[in-house]
Formats: C-alpha cells, structure tokens, sequence
C-alpha cells in the first residue's frame, strides 16, 4: 500500500479558493433554484439535490485536470457544474427540452457530457464505479496519463459493483479515486442501519488502498486530500479511496417527508453549512470582501435566471427523435 | 458479407475465434481481452490459448467479478478503447446484468449519441456436456429484448471469423453469443479479413419445399434433417439468422415466401423464446405466403437437468426436425 499524506499542505493562492469557492456557490445557486421550480411543477420527473454536499464536487473537480474523468450519481447536478458544465444545458436537460445536454433523453438523473469527462450521472446506486474504473484501464492502456474518479454514496459501498471494481483497481493500480460521499443515509435508512462497517475508510484495507478520511464539508480539505490521491495516481501507485464526511440538507429526493431524522440533527449539520463558513473564513482572512462575494452571488444568480429563460423558450424534441441516436451504426 | 481476399481454408470455430482475436489484437491497439483464465490457460475451452504470451499487456486475466469485467470494459469502451470481454457462461451473465441492460445498453441513447461504445461481450451457450442448469442453456433472448445492445450467435467457422470481426470493428455494443456444443465443428472459411455484417442473415443450403430457420447446434442439426430429407425428395431450405436483434428480416421471410412452410428451430425455451421472435416476423411478413403456422422448436420451459437421458429429452435434435418438416412437407 502507498502512503498518502493527505494533510501535505496544497499551496492555493486567493484566486484559487475564490474558484473553489464559486463553484459550490454554483451547484448551491442551481440546487436551490431546482429545488422551487420543482415544488412549483415546472420539471417533469424527480430530483435528488446536492444542497450540503457541494464542497467535495467542488474540491475533487477542482484538483481534477479538464482531461480527467468522472463517474457520477443520480445525485449528480453538483458533481457535473464542478466538472464544467454550463447552467444552461443543465437546466434545459431537467426540462426535458432538446437543447438540453442529452437531448432531453437523460433528464436529471442522466446528465453526461464525455466530451467534458464526464461518464454519466447514473440512476443506479454504485454502477459508476465499475465505470470510472473501466477509465482508469484505458488510460493506463493507453498511457496518457488520465485520472478517473467515481463519485458515489456511503449507500453505494454495500453494492457489489463497488467491491468488484475497487479490487480491480488495486488490482492492477489503476489511475482511479473513488470519492465516497457519505452522508448519513442511504436513500432513507441511516448508515448503521446498512453497513457492518460504518467507519468506511476501513473499508480500503479490503483493498490493499489509502483509505482516507476526509472533512466533507471543508473544500479545501477535499481539494488536498483528492490532490494527493491523484498525484499518486498519476505516479502509477494506484487507486486511493477518499471518504467524505458530509450530510444532505434536503431528503432523498424532493418530496422526501424525512420521517427518518430529526431538525436537530439537520441544524447541527447546518452549522457546518460550507457555504456559510467558506465566505466567511475568506471574508475574515482578507482574500474577499463582503461586496465582492455578494457581486460573486449576484452574478451566478444572473446567469442562472437566464438560463432558466433558455431552458423555458427552447422546443421540446420532435417525438420522432426519440427513434435516434440508440446506435453508432444502423444496420 | 464482405470478402477482402480470395480462397477458403477448412478450420473449426475454435481456431477461427482464436486467429481473428489475434489478429485484430494486431492490427488495433485499442483492442484488448480480458476474462477470468483466458491469459494463462485461454478461457474455460482453452480457446484463446497462447494468446497471452503474444499480448501479455493486452489479454488480461481477471478475478471472478462479472460486474467488473463487464463494467470496466465499457469504461474503457467510452474513453478511446475496443474491449472484448469474456463471459464464461451465457448462465453467468446474471451477474453483470445491470451493468448490461442499465449500462451498455443505454448509455449512448441516455446521452443522445454523445459516446459510442465499441463493446464487444463474448460469452457462450451450452447444451449437451452434463453441466446442469446453471452452466447450460441459451439465453440469447434475453438479450434481444434490450434496446442498445446488438445480439449475434456463432453456429460455424465461417460465423465465428466474420461475425466476431465485425463486433470488434463496430462502433456499438454486440454481444456473441458462441456455443460449447459447436466449438469443434469444421468448415470452410475465407482467408483474410473477413466480415459478416452485423444484421445480416445468411442461407445456409438452399431448398424449395420447407425453410428451417435454426441458431448453433440446431443449425448443424438441420442441415443434417435436410440432408436426410432429401433422400425423401424434399427439398430444405436452411437459413441462419446470424445476428438476431436485430433481425435480418429481408432475408429470413424470403425465404419463407419462397417455400411457404417454416420450422424455426433454436434452443431458448418456447416461452418468450427467440423462436416466437422470429415466428411472429415472419408471420407478418409472410402471411400470405404461408402454407401452415410457422412451427417452432426450442426446450420446452424446463432448466436443463443433469442426467444425460434428462438433458437428451429436453433439446430438439435432428430427428424432431425431420418430424416437423415431414408433416409440412
């Protein structure tokens, strides 16, 4: 097994963290805006939000080359704005509309762009893994130095699909991270309620990999932790498996009554809200104003509202394109 | 089908598997293998034996995790690779089963074509070694009622050459499904890169009075019936539909409204099997053309016991064949 110092320091200058800082402001910004157009029936099907969760898409992605690949989640929304998607095709794909990333064939649980690296957003619980690991082999195959991280649930490390492909990682030390968001509950049933092991970095021992605890909810924690688990990727020392503590604000999916906790047990998470402590640890170390972050809110809210416009005025796919693009090669 | 060089050799589907996987592993380094076993003793048949040693970084031993097999082999098909990924059992793809039907199959569609997924499953049907239910049966329906996934089954040399080249070489996925039972069987096979087209049927005799339409083993099985039949002067048509989803339905009800008569022959259970597939194709098709109901064979909805008197009663065989053409004929 490879030693990870995971607290190495990660030299990151003010832009930097401005970056890493707007980038959770986005995923929060859309989520909350998902969050009332759904409650108001403009999106067909169901969502499931990243409202809490957003400091370890923005952390991962932000030390993640543009190159690199990901695997995603139904809880993915978070995880695609990290990796570079823009807010309008994003939009227009949870409308259903064609001018939506996949054409309105995927929705929100499907969101992908390979072009961007990303592999897919997936609505079944631990089925990226195998996938992101699939990414690991080409790249190492194909020698170009490529990194796949899988995004995945604390619910996705009772799947077999997880072990299968965490094995085969280590394995055959593939480029691979896989990124465990471990927040509190898998669908609606609490972490000890599903797995004998609920210290899940444990879990990496099986594996022969780093297993690495990780503050979920402080970006810059995600940003080091991740940096060194891929440069150790990179230096052909195999996979690394980080485990991000955090918590999901809202329920499973919008619609959720969340019979199975309690407002204490959110508040208590809540304090630890990253997009109250990040502004705030920025503000007070003088890398940000007060007028610059709000100038920073002012303006993803801008360009969200219009690509909630975009999304609203584009057509819907002609009926018959739901006949396309099932094959490469029509025989 | 496409023929790129002249003359025929006679090998068996054994060697023609071996000989196109090793050459296009040569021609393509984006072509990799990997399954349990097929680097060092080359798979659970010794198919691809040696082929380790010619490509040691790209014939790759796996552990016993379907899931991963399959499911890295698409990841790799998605970012720049052509995998063939083993299989060893038509009974084991249970298994990786969502990565399949919720993955390969659907992942180019759920991105509106935005990735192609040169993915070729190879994996094999089995009837007639005493291997009991979970090692034996045909399972290539299951298949064919997933959108995305394209679905061909190896009966000859010929099949086992052009068929397993035009997966690698295709841009979606295919699975084939080979078959323990024909492994050996010999015949002749065009020198050179040699392709069938993926969705193409092929007539395997020609005939006038009855078509048989017969997958593997039963293809061998009705070209023995037509052999015997023609002592009897009736003249069996014998087609092979190569890639089964989709269908070759030009070629197949052809035939059929040539010959009026149809017997289709395959060893999936009649219940949803491939059989009421392609009699319901060729009924629509063929409708007025047709002399009597399409005829199907198949097992008859059991799993396939162990006892060798047990496995024997439950498979078509030739003499169910001649039976069946006879009372059309």
């Amino acid at each position: 097994m490879s030693e990870i110092d995971t607290r190495k320091r990660v030299d990151l200058d003010d832009e930097a963290r401005i970056d890493l800082l707007r980038t959770m402001q986005r995923i929060r910004a859309f989520e909350s805006r998902v969050q009332t157009l759904f409650a108001d029936g403009e999106l067909p099907g169901f969502v499931h939000l990243y409202i809490g969760e957003e400091a370890i898409a923005a952390g991962v992605c932000g030390a993640l080359e543009e190159s690199d690949y990901i695997t995603s989640t139904h809880r993915g929304h978070g995880h695609c704005i990290a990796k570079g998607h823009e807010f309008d095709r994003m939009m227009a794909e949870l409308y259903g509309k064609e001018t939506g990333y996949c054409g309105g064939k995927g929705g929100s649980m499907h969101i992908a762009s390979p072009k961007l690296g990303n592999l897919g957003a997936n609505g079944i619980v631990g089925a990226g893994v195998p996938i992101g690991v699939g990414a690991a082999l080409s790249s190492q195959l194909r020698g170009s130095g490529q990194v796949a991280a899988s995004f995945f649930g604390d619910g996705a490390t009772a799947q077999g699909a997880f072990h299968e492909a965490m094995n085969l990682s280590a394995l055959w030390d593939l480029p691979f991270v896989g990124v465990v968001e471990n927040n509190q509950y898998g669908e609606m049933s609490a972490l000890e309620e599903q797995q004998a092991v609920t210290d899940l970095s444990e879990r990496a021992t099986s594996y022969g990999v780093p297993g690495i605890d990780v503050d979920g909810m402080d970006v810059e924690d995600v940003y080091a932790a991740t940096t060194a688990a891929i440069e150790a990727a990179r230096a052909g020392d195999g996979p690394s498996l980080l485990v991000c503590d955090t918590y999901r604000f809202e329920g499973h999916h919008e619609g959720d009554t969340e019979f199975y906790r309690d407002d204490d047990e959110i508040n208590e998470w809540r304090r630890r809200d990253p997009l109250k402590t990040y502004p705030e640890r920025l503000i007070e170390e003088g890398v940000l104003t007060n007028a610059e972050w709000n100038d920073i809110v002012d303006e993803i809210d801008a360009e969200l509202e219009a690509a909630i416009e975009f999304a609203r005025e584009s057509d819907y796919p002609e009926p018959e394109s739901a006949y396309e693009n099932l094959y490469a090669e029509e025989v | 089908m496409a023929e790129a060089a002249t003359g025929t050799e006679s090998i068996t589907v054994r060697e023609a598997i071996r000989e196109t996987l090793s050459e296009e592993l040569g021609r393509d380094e984006r072509v990799f293998v990997q399954g349990i076993d097929v680097a060092s003793r080359g798979g659970t048949f010794g198919l691809l034996e040696g082929l380790g040693e010619e490509y040691p970084e790209r014939v790759r031993n796996t552990p016993i995790s379907e899931v991963a097999i399959v499911g890295s082999g698409l990841g790799a098909a998605m970012t720049g690779m052509r995998p063939v990924v083993e299989v060893m059992y038509s009974g084991f793809l249970g298994v990786p089963m969502d990565q399949i039907l919720n993955q390969v199959a659907k992942l180019r569609y759920m991105t509106d074509g935005n990735v192609d997924i040169p993915l070729t499953i190879r994996t094999q049907n089995t009837s007639g070694f005493n291997a009991a239910a979970q090692h034996s049966q045909a399972l290539h329906q299951l298949l064919m009622a997933i959108p995305g996934i394209k679905v061909v089954c190896v009966s000859t040399p010929a099949d086992a050459k052009g068929l397993l080249r035009a997966a690698i070489r295709h841009d979606d996925p295919v699975i084939v499904f080979e078959h323990a039972g024909v492994y050996n069987r010999e015949g002749e096979v065009p020198v050179g890169e040699y392709e069938h087209r993926i969705g193409e049927a092929g007539i395997e005799r020609e005939g006038e009075d009855v078509t048989v339409v017969a997958t593997q083993v039963q293809l061998w099985n009705a070209l023995e019936a037509a052999e015997r039949l023609a002592e009897e002067d009736v003249s069996v048509e014998v087609v092979s539909p190569r890639t089964l989803d989709p269908l070759d339905v030009e070629t197949i009800a052809g035939s059929v409204r040539k010959t009026g008569r149809c017997v289709v022959v395959d060893e999936t259970p009649l219940c949803g099997g491939s059989q009421s597939e392609l009699a319901t194709v060729i009924t629509e098709e063929a409708f007025f053309d047709l002399d009597f109901p399409v005829q199907r064979l198949g097992v008859d909805d059991v799993p396939t016991p162990f006892s060798p008197p047990l496995e024997e009663e439950i498979y078509p065989d030739t003499d169910d064949i001649v039976t069946t053409v006879r009372q059309l004929a």
